[in-house]
């Protein structure tokens, strides 16, 4: 993978440039909530369960060949949309660079309001568990 | 909910009453606001928000202990707030009426203090299957605490309590029995009059949660010889952190106080107290004054419209969404009791309710998403949540145009 996060923000913030309208851009995320693959059901689990008040986000990760990658399903399409982009953004790269990584494309793609609807969307938990998840293989790498 | 239909004339200017409420009249995402989530608060008319700022501006004091003059005003104008909510519900003496933070914390008073001293093992308390949180934790504390039994009266799919299920369980154990008079959820109204009657043979009190009644429907908590009935200011156009605990003077009377501090007081000596009598024995330390005064003009506003001509108005609102509504493929209303305040939940089985939420609040609609606050309810009704419109008297036909128009482009957009 030489494709950095960065490098990825910054194609979803040109992706995003073309909507000169809310109802294009909601659009797009509703798109990419059904195109990103369901969740094997043995991992949509108790403990994959992210709280978020009005929707479920399940989140799954794996650390392999020194890579993160991330697996994520939702109940609620606008949620799944963002959290597909979250998945693209953080999938495939070291758990130190997911770690240390700025998420700054949330806010350039005008959906910050989502993050900080913390209890009904789910979304920052969300980001804060793929970043924690992140840290324990960091240990766990560190620790071998 | 067919049979409720009125024709009668409401007599409501309702262009006249919507001016008297300034948040209306603004833009939200670039469209005009339309507000439908009264159920969770509603908004204030100009009469509540200049007696807010008329109190800071001209009178604050603190109350009942000064001599001076602004004291007095103070003073004068909160106790005209307790005559005042005394009539409001049909109360007999302005004792009975005690000031809290709201509706939640008028149950956890009764639940601390009347559970407290009376509350035995093995006695049984009796809520509806369709209680709010508030009206279901405080009770559930107290039972943990004494080793109390709380049972559910169950209702049917329509969203009405089963009245001969509630017959049944009633018996010479039951204490307690605390029901919501109009549900938040779904809207049911429950016949709180019957109900009290029913649990007073047994010798059982009752408690009843108006949180969204009070503005809707009539109010005569001596006439139904309720024992307790609270409510909250800020869903009867009135300012946040107010509510009424109107409880029976005797009760109140033998009832232990709740909080300790300043005004409960009767006298204070280093090795005890007395209580003061009723109703600052359950008014701890300096109330929320301004919130207190404000909420008469609340109720003033309430009174001069006329209950009778509000709950014609807002059922035609109610009449008029579900047909309006119920062409949308694939909804499904949610709570269709034969008497309901203007509450309307609904669920599409193919999408979610968060999702409507999102896109509606894009298009300038303010609507209720989630499980408000109901969760075993939900698990009753086998579903996770519902998307839920409530109506208040300065709502208009053309906001649920927009409703109606708002959920076909969500649909569309999701489909
Ligand atoms: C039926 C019912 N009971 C109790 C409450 C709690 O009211 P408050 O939060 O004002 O104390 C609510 C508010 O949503 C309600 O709808």
């Amino acid at each position: 993978m030489n494709v950095s996060i960065d490098d990825i923000q910054k194609e979803i913030i040109e992706d995003f440039s073309i909507f000169d309208n809310w109802d294009d851009k909601y659009a797009y995320i509703i798109e990419c909530g059904k195109k990103l693959k369901p969740l094997a059901p043995e991992y949509k689990t108790e403990t994959n369960l992210v709280r978020g008040c009005q929707s479920q986000v399940w989140l799954h990760a794996e650390h392999k060949d020194g890579v993160v990658n991330f697996y994520a399903d939702s109940d609620a399409i606008i949620v799944k949309g963002l959290i597909s982009l979250l998945v693209r953004v953080l999938s495939g790269h070291t758990a130190e660079h997911v770690v240390k990584s700025d998420l700054y494309f949330i806010d350039k793609i005008g959906m910050q309001s989502h993050l900080s609807m913390t209890r009904s969307s789910g979304l920052s938990s969300m980001l804060k568990t793929m970043k924690v998840k992140a840290l324990l293989f960091l240990e766990q790498e560190k620790a071998n | 909910m067919g049979k409720t239909i009125q024709t009668l004339e409401h007599n409501l200017d309702i262009a006249e009453i919507r001016r008297q409420f300034p948040v209306l009249h603004q833009q939200v995402n670039d469209k005009p606001l339309v507000y439908l989530d009264n159920a969770a608060t509603t908004q204030k008319p100009l009469a509540v928000i200049d007696a807010i700022k008329n109190y800071y501006q001209k009178d604050n004091a603190n109350i009942h202990r000064g001599i001076h003059t602004l004291a007095e005003r103070a003073t004068a104008d909160f106790e005209k707030t307790r005559d005042a909510v005394k009539a409001f519900i049909g109360a007999e003496h302005r004792e009975e009426i005690i000031f809290t933070k709201g509706t939640t914390e008028g149950i956890n008073l009764v639940a601390q203090t009347w559970g407290r001293a009376y509350l035995k093992e093995g006695d049984e308390i009796l809520i509806s299957g369709m209680e709010h949180h508030s009206n279901m934790v405080p009770w559930q504390m107290i039972a943990q605490e004494k080793k109390a039994i709380i049972k559910i009266i169950p209702i049917n799919d329509a969203g009405e309590l089963l009245m001969d299920e509630y017959e049944k369980l009633l018996n010479s154990r039951t204490k307690l029995v605390a029901v919501v008079h109009a549900s938040n959820t779904l809207g049911s109204i429950n016949p709180v009059k019957q109900i009290i009657q029913l649990a007073h043979r047994h010798g059982a009190i009752v408690l009843i949660d108006g949180a969204q009644s009070t503005s809707h429907l009539d109010i005569t908590v001596s006439d139904w010889s309720a024992d307790f009935f609270v409510f909250s200011g800020h869903k009867v156009y009135g300012p946040t952190g107010v509510g009424i605990l109107y409880g029976k003077r005797a009760l109140l009377e033998a009832m232990p106080p709740y909080q300790g501090g300043g005004e409960m007081i009767g006298e204070v000596r280093y090795d005890g107290f007395t209580w003061n009598e009723l109703p600052y024995k359950f008014e701890a330390g300096t109330p929320n004054i301004a919130d207190v005064i404000a909420l008469k003009s609340a109720l003033d506003f309430i009174s001069v419209l006329g209950k009778q001509n509000i709950r014609t108005y807002e059922n035609s609102l109610l009449q008029y969404a579900c047909a309006k509504l119920k062409s949308l493929e694939g909804i499904r209303f949610i709570g269709t009791a034969n008497d309901k305040v203007s509450i309307l939940s609904f669920v599409f089985n193919d999408i979610h309710h968060q999702d409507l939420g999102i896109i509606l609040d894009k298009e300038g609609i303010a609507i209720r998403t989630g499980h408000h606050c109901t969760q075993p309810l939900m698990g009753r009704l086998r579903i996770t949540g519902t998307s839920r419109a409530s109506f208040a008297v300065y709502n208009t036909m053309e906001e649920i145009d927009r409703l109606e128009a708002g959920l076909k482009k969500a649909i569309k957009l999701f489909r």
